[in-house]
């Protein structure tokens, strides 16, 4: 089986979307994560619910909303491209960005049932040897939240890996820029005799998604046999 | 060392309003459970912040609220021993023990990391992570890691309390060396007789959430009310005695102290060697004449200094034995009878089987000890 030159560039597109957008969200997710299970402040709640909100909203309308705010006209768009020249609209960071955005609250969850599974007592414990707050996460809270950093890069990279609907709303379907490989294999079913591209996109889909599964398994494991909790 | 502590502080209902200066290389703070002892110490630690607290370690101020003064916890310097050991699970032994070394790395290298090791018995230990240890062998990493932070002071909250019956008979010889070798002082929490009688320099009762008393070890032991301070019906005097000699026929020890001869069973310790006996009161009987044949191999004259109530129908006795105190704990009406009043001359009679490894204490100081000391 061997892929066309389109083909692999979707393919390629779409390893670097769900990569960017996964590494990209970590440290966002670290701080909101961390802000949701240990914070106490007012609008607690309302964070909560932004964060979960592109879970439940029609990507489609994730999408539009990222058009308007982020486009070339948007006020979130216009600034950053006057200030630092970055385009988000029609382009791959576009579309890395609205794989982030879908995979956020997926991201957020896992690391935050990892954080508020950490034995508090543990960076008292911590405190008292000398560790300012700042060292103590560094190293004491993020050691042992590292199964769940895992488990929210691999279900964040998966989401971005096969999110449509925002993309395509967002960033249109531009091959070799926004084509990625659920768009590139949705555009395969609209012509007649695309059924065999499809079919090969498809395949490859089913062995990214699997390595990437046994990638958190062995992963974990390995984490999980490091901490042999107490 | 002395230790300075003034707090009020509200923890729902209860309430803690302690104050008192203790002087000594092992402060025992003594008291019932729930009596605010580990509030103490976790506000002493910079855990808790307290509403109002003055805490002052050699002249070193931690709290005090009426200045704003409140040094953060990881800069107090003050090592904490929590009852259950809180090691880091993904750390090996070595790196738990080194973890407070780090932090404290600019200063001037404090306890020793091979000493320290040797000192607690661990140096088998290091590689290891602590999931796989025993609960004295975690017990014994985790006053490790506290030591080679370089404290100050060493806080210990009910170290052996998690503890069984076993592991704590192997935990206490090493806190006694501590005591007695290491230059850090320790502030000691506990609500068991025995491990304050073996341990303690100095005590401070505490009772709901108020000091009840303090003072050296053996003033605060030999006190009447101390029993009904504590709640504990084990209390009694604690006595320093001398190894005389050994009786392998008998399977005998002889030691001496200021009361007189003692005989107990074979305890493992050097001739010469000072080790801690705890009396316990409800173990020693009076008698107002020497009594002849009888199996209990303890009889010690003294005078009677004090009597007080303890519940109902008993009293307890302070006795002065060549100034030494002993106290027993006997019925009302026995009292009467034998015509208990200060003053009286009168013998302590005390069982050689009466004591026990909970009673019995290490060889303090470390003079002579058994060979792996």
């Amino acid at each position: 089986m061997t892929l066309s030159p389109e083909e692999w560039t979707a393919v390629h597109l779409s390893l670097r979307v769900a990569t960017v957008a996964t590494l990209v969200s970590l440290p966002f997710g670290v701080a909101i994560a961390m802000l949701l299970a240990r914070g106490r402040f007012w609008g607690h709640t309302l964070l909560d619910g932004l964060v979960l909100l592109p879970l439940v909203l029609p990507p489609v309308v994730t999408g539009y909303i990222l058009l308007i705010l982020f486009g070339r006209r948007g006020p979130i768009g216009a600034f950053l491209y006057d200030t630092f020249g970055i385009v988000f609209s029609f382009r791959w960071t576009g579309a890395a960005l609205a794989c982030g955005i879908m995979g956020f609250p997926l991201m957020v969850r896992a690391i935050r049932l990892s954080i508020e599974a950490v034995d508090r007592k543990l960076e008292e414990a911590a405190g008292t040897l000398g560790a300012s707050r700042g060292w103590v996460f560094l190293t004491v809270t993020l050691p042992l939240i590292v199964p769940g950093l895992l488990a929210g890069m691999i279900l964040c990279f998966a989401k971005a890996m096969g999110e449509f609907g925002a993309t395509i709303t967002f960033v249109s379907n531009i091959p070799g820029e926004t084509q990625t490989l659920p768009s590139a294999i949705y555009t395969f079913t609209q012509v007649p005799g695309g059924d065999a591209g499809a079919f090969r996109l498809t395949l490859v889909s089913i062995a990214i998604a699997m390595l990437a599964l046994l990638a958190s398994e062995v992963m974990a494991r390995f984490a999980s046999r490091r901490l042999d909790v107490e | 060392m002395t230790l300075a502590v003034d707090i009020t502080h509200r923890l729902g209902a209860f309430r803690l309003d302690a104050k008192f200066e203790a002087e000594g290389g092992l402060i025992a703070l003594f008291g019932r459970s729930g009596s605010g002892k580990t509030s103490i110490i976790n506000i002493v630690a910079g855990l808790i912040r307290p509403e109002r607290a003055r805490i002052e370690i050699d002249g070193t101020v931690l709290d005090d609220t009426g200045h704003g003064i409140r040094v953060p916890r990881h800069r107090r310097r003050v090592g904490y021993v929590f009852q259950e050991g809180r090691l880091f699970p993904h750390l090996t032994v070595r790196q738990n023990l080194l973890y407070g070394r780090w932090f404290a790395g600019l200063r001037k290298p404090g306890e020793d990391f091979a000493r320290v090791v040797d000192l607690l018995g661990i140096g088998h230990l290091v590689e290891r992570r602590p999931g796989k240890l025993s609960g004295g062998e975690k017990q014994r990493v985790a006053i490790g890691r506290a030591l080679l932070s370089d404290p100050r002071l060493l806080l210990m909250d009910e170290p052996l309390a998690s503890l069984d019956e076993d592991r704590k008979g192997e935990i206490l010889p090493y806190i006694e060396r501590l005591r007695d070798k290491s230059k850090v002082p320790i502030v000691y929490v506990s609500h068991s007789v025995a491990e304050v009688a073996r341990l303690a320099t100095a005590i401070v009762l505490i009772a709901d959430g108020k000091v009840a008393a303090v003072g050296p070890a053996q003033d605060i032991m030999q006190r009447l009310d101390f029993a009904t301070l504590t709640g504990h019906a084990d209390a009694g005097a604690v006595i320093e005695a001398t190894v005389a000699r050994h009786d392998a026929a008998a399977g005998l020890t002889e030691l001496t102290s200021r009361a007189g001869r003692w005989r107990l069973h074979r305890i493992d310790a050097p001739v010469g060697a000072r080790l801690r006996l705890q009396v316990r009161a409800r173990d020693v009987i009076l008698a107002r004449i020497a009594p002849v044949e009888i199996s209990a191999l303890n009889v010690l004259p003294g005078v009677v200094a004090d009597v007080a109530p303890y519940g109902e129908a008993i009293v307890e006795v302070r006795l002065d034995c060549n100034g030494e105190a002993l106290v027993a704990r006997l019925t009302r009406y026995s009292a009467g009878q034998l015509g208990i009043a200060p003053g009286v001359a009168i013998f302590a009679i005390v069982k050689g089987v009466s004591f026990d490894r909970d009673s019995v204490g290490g060889p303090i100081g470390g003079n002579g000890g058994t060979s792996d000391a």
